[in-house]
């Protein structure tokens, strides 16, 4: 244990430096970003990030549902995680904690208040059916940045996603076909997570430098630089003016993902 | 015999493709990857560690754990939801079960190991290969073992025996019997041994001889992605 803390210390001091323990400038993420789709038949869209040894899977499942009486055109999105006991020590088996939970509902807001779904396009009847779409999040190391990992994951799940045929006779989904049908996506946004170490702002940060943490900042944004979530972690308060570094590290580092994104989705 | 010609067209005793992996979870102790067909289990190691609940701890022997666990979208209808169903349960103590006759529980007294499987995938077969991955990822842990176990799924389907069913045919509307094994290399031991459906007596035989050959030809891959792991890290230091 004693170890881990002079690390903690050890990963502040280099980052004021401008250093860091894998050699990375401060704005760099690791390498490899990894981007497959489709690893999973069972699903209707899935995928696997690597970002350096964080890997994540993300996998979606399509439902016919009756539509929510306040919204009866218009489908749904839920975004689930888990993170594994198998994706680190640290992770017990059992209902979600709080990490999970966060990391769930951060995801889910880049996407649903981007509008990044058409949720009309959901629609089969008006108040009887509709499409819902559940995204699980699944960590298999984490390594660091699950946040971001998370993000591009959902995202490219969804790109990848094909609806299920549905049977026109007894309206049933045969989950073994797929349509050709993608999911009405109008934009694509993802998260990226800038954090303060030491009074100095950095991106895509290891586990170990996840401990040493002062505050974070996860900005989900799309191409257009349109924000649609935000969330502030960490036990440090930011200045207006750090939220606006942090904004523009991460508007730059979103575009960045999103290039990598289509080029490995091509 | 009216299933004389298999639906994807493999020989009676033939497996689907396989695909193994060691490795694939740095955080872990030890971890692998099984695949076989489009049933897909990743296996994790943790320890040995301290063991919790305490009342559990035994002065004498180590403990191993299984914790199985689908992907909420790894089956092919509807989402499952997320939490160990009780089906989930028993296949865990199950595999507790196969992997513990090779582990040498005496080597780490007071301790537990803990084994998470995860499965992004599945088409039938699903805690055979989870026992596989399992029995890999212990291997690359250095966890002290005394065999290597694997484990495929025989069965007759409509009076044919064969090995490795899958979905489609555990599904075949007919007599059909699904039995998982799970054989240690060396003693020919069985570790694993459900069934369920309808089977004759010699059948079950036929069947259980042909586990015999089915599971040496998964130890092959298992043994040849343990040698690839080991002498690429070695070529690395």
């Amino acid at each position: 244990m004693s170890s881990m803390i002079i690390n903690k210390e050890r990963i502040a001091e280099l980052i004021s430096m401008d250093k860091r323990l894998d050699g990375r400038s401060l704005l760099d993420f690791r390498q490899p970003i990894k981007i497959e789709t489709d690893i999973s038949w069972t699903a209707e869209g899935s995928s696997k990030v690597q970002i350096g040894e964080t890997v994540v899977m993300a996998g979606v499942k399509m439902s016919l549902e009756k539509p929510y009486n306040d919204t009866p055109d218009e489908g749904g999105i839920m975004i689930n995680a888990e993170l594994t006991p198998m994706s680190s020590k640290e992770y017990e088996p059992g209902p979600p904690g709080m990490k999970a939970i966060e990391l769930a509902r951060v995801t889910d807001r880049g996407i649903r208040e981007a509008k990044a779904i058409d949720m009309k396009k959901l629609c089969v009847e008006v108040g009887e059916k509709a499409w819902f779409v559940i995204v699980d999040i699944i960590t298999i190391n984490d390594a660091g940045n699950l946040f971001d990992a998370a993000g591009l994951a959902v995202m490219a799940a969804l790109k990848a996603a094909k609806f299920p045929v549905v049977d026109k006779e007894t309206g049933a989904i045969d989950y073994k076909k797929k349509t050709d049908d993608s999911l009405p996506l109008t934009k694509e946004p993802l998260p990226v997570t800038v954090y303060k170490i030491n009074g100095k702002l950095l991106v895509d940060p290891t586990s170990e430098e996840e401990k040493a943490y002062e505050a974070r900042l996860t900005v989900a944004s799309d191409s257009d630089g349109t924000i649609s979530a935000m969330q502030k972690g960490g036990e440090t308060p930011l200045t207006v003016e750090e939220v606006g570094q942090m904004v523009d590290i991460a508007l730059d580092k979103s575009n960045f993902l999103r290039e990598e994104l289509n080029k490995s989705l091509k | 015999m009216a299933y004389d010609k298999r639906l994807d067209g493999r020989k009676e005793d033939e497996l689907r493709p396989m695909e193994a992996k060691v490795g694939v979870v740095p955080n872990a102790d030890g971890s692998a990857s099984f695949k076989i067909g489009k049933t897909w289990a990743i296996a994790a190691v943790y320890g040995p560690k301290e063991v919790f609940p305490r009342f559990l701890k035994n002065p004498k022997k180590g403990i191993i754990r299984c914790h199985y666990s689908m992907m909420p979208f790894s089956g092919s209808g509807e989402r499952i939801r997320p939490g160990r169903s009780r089906r989930a349960q028993e296949i865990s103590m199950v595999m507790q079960n196969s992997l513990e006759p090779v582990v040498d529980l005496t080597a780490f007294p007071n301790s537990a190991v803990e084994i998470f499987i995860e499965l992004p995938q599945t088409d039938a077969g699903t805690r055979c290969a989870a026992i596989s991955a399992a029995s890999m990822a212990l291997a690359h842990a250095g966890i002290p073992m005394k065999d290597m176990v694997s484990s495929v799924a025989v069965g007759q389907v409509d009076g044919a025996v064969l090995a490795d069913l899958d979905y489609s045919e555990e599904a075949y509307p007919a007599v059909v019997s699904d039995i998982p094994v799970a054989m240690l290399h060396n003693t020919k031991g069985i570790s694993l041994l459900q069934m369920d459906g309808e089977i004759s007596r010699d059948d079950l035989m036929k069947s259980l001889e042909m586990a015999k050959i089915a599971t040496d030809k998964i130890r092959e891959v298992q043994m040849q992605a343990l040698k690839e792991y080991f002498s690429t890290s070695e070529d690395q230091k």
